[in-house]
């Protein structure tokens, strides 16, 4: 069988186009090139409630992310969840002092961590403790609350209401 | 009674068939040293097999993309979440669409054309020539083929999912007016390389296996006259779309059922 040499450059090509998607799909498509596990240091903090916070979300300050969730878990004894996050060595110049919050992006967004504040002179290193810390907000408590609260303002206007009648 | 009868020779046909398909996979898989020998033929194959599937596949992954920009744009807005459109785009291509779609394709166009080649080297009696020149069949002409096959399949899967991607892309941002940003970021975030792309390739790997040894055992075990190969033929594409459906179930349950 005669060797056809054009035949070999469309298969190469086609072997080529192949292997560039898959690049595409992994870089561009997937969280491959996001963040890359290179130097990090750990960092916990304790919520009261971390809402919908999973692993591998994001941590960010004033909107860039640094790092990302390592592990979540809870602590029976004070009812806390502990959330370990790994953040990117190069910011290693984080007050200590900072507070953390779990937000979410936009209405029905993931949600991360925040890291925010914070004035000290001592930085954060591996295994420090985040103090200062906003829990989630969970949106029916928040609704209950508001609910609630309009609730006794209209017995506490309604009770103005009657008394003169009374 | 006649019913019985029936019934009874189907089923034991159909497991004595199973049984040789099964030998027919081993001496397959015992060939294919000698054909890393052999590196052209796999190349010839692979034209074949690969680079004239190529433009089915580009054309019918645009589409799909484009079609899901559209549908997505449709129910997503209605949820006010347009921004992740990137994201369903991107997920049902990845993890199902891509390798599914593109494994049916792959088999109503490379795999008939295999089954209806080798069934008529069988009916032309070309297979027993060459068996007559010394020659084994199953590595000079099969295996080449199945490795072909076996290596094309995740090439055009990826392929179907990236065209298909850009296609959302040009629905979505270009003619719907997502942000374009959004779309890339947000598929950024949710799409997870370990559980949605390697297991996407996963799938089309166990689909071109799937595929390839169907359609080179239709074509092999046809009955040698015009009708069998055509027979075989259309059982070859009847068959991989089953195990091809059937199989991605299993796969999913297997690679996203834990969550």
């Amino acid at each position: 069988m005669p060797h056809n040499k054009t035949q070999d450059t469309l298969v190469g090509l086609f072997v080529a186009a192949g292997i560039a998607s898959l690049f595409f799909l992994a870089l561009q498509v997937s969280n491959l090139s996001s963040f890359t596990k290179g130097n990090t240091y750990e960092v916990v903090a304790r919520f009261s409630n971390s809402g919908g916070l999973k692993a591998k979300a994001a941590v960010s300050a004033a909107g860039v992310k640094i790092g990302s969730v390592k592990s979540i878990t809870f602590d029976p004894k004070t009812f806390e969840s502990i959330v370990k996050m790994d953040i990117d060595a190069q910011y290693n110049t984080l007050p200590d002092d900072v507070t953390a919050s779990v937000y979410t992006a936009g209405l029905l967004g993931e949600q991360y961590v925040s890291l925010d504040g914070g004035g000290s002179d001592d930085y954060l290193k591996n295994g420090s403790k985040i103090e200062i810390t906003n829990s989630s907000l969970i949106l029916e408590k928040a609704i209950g609350q508001f609910l609630f609260k309009s609730a006794e303002e209209n017995k506490g206007s309604g009770d103005k209401k009657n008394n003169p009648k009374k | 009674m006649e019913f019985f009868r029936y019934l009874g020779a189907n089923t034991r046909e159909s497991f004595t068939k199973l049984g040789r398909g099964s030998y027919f996979l081993i001496g397959m898989l015992a060939g294919i040293s000698s054909v890393l020998v052999r590196p052209h033929l796999i190349l010839k194959q692979m034209h074949s097999v690969g680079v004239l599937s190529f433009l089915i596949i580009f054309i019918s992954g645009l589409f799909v993309g484009m079609v899901l920009g559209l549908q997505g744009f449709y129910i997503l807005s209605r949820f006010g979440a347009e921004e992740t459109l990137g994201v369903m785009v991107a997920a049902s291509l990845v993890r199902e669409l891509g390798p599914v779609v593109s494994a049916l394709l792959f088999a109503g166009r490379a795999g008939s054309a295999l089954t209806a080649e080798i069934g008529l080297m069988k009916a032309t009696e070309q297979l027993s020539g060459m068996e007559m020149m010394a020659i084994d069949p199953i590595k000079r002409i099969i295996s080449p083929r199945f490795l072909a096959g076996f290596l094309s399949m995740p090439l055009l899967a990826a392929l179907f999912s990236a065209v298909g991607i850009m296609g959302g892309q040009i629905v979505g941002c270009g003619l719907l007016g997502v942000d374009d940003g959004a779309y890339w970021s947000q598929m950024n975030a949710a799409i997870d390389f370990q559980k949605d792309i390697i297991n996407g390739v996963i799938k089309s790997l166990v689909f071109g296996f799937i595929t390839t040894w169907i359609a080179l055992f239709e074509g092999y075990d046809a009955v040698p006259t015009a009708e069998g190969v055509s027979r075989a033929t259309t059982r070859t594409v009847v068959n991989s779309a089953f195990s091809i459906l059937g199989l991605d179930f299993i796969l999913t349950a297997l690679m996203f059922g834990d969550n």
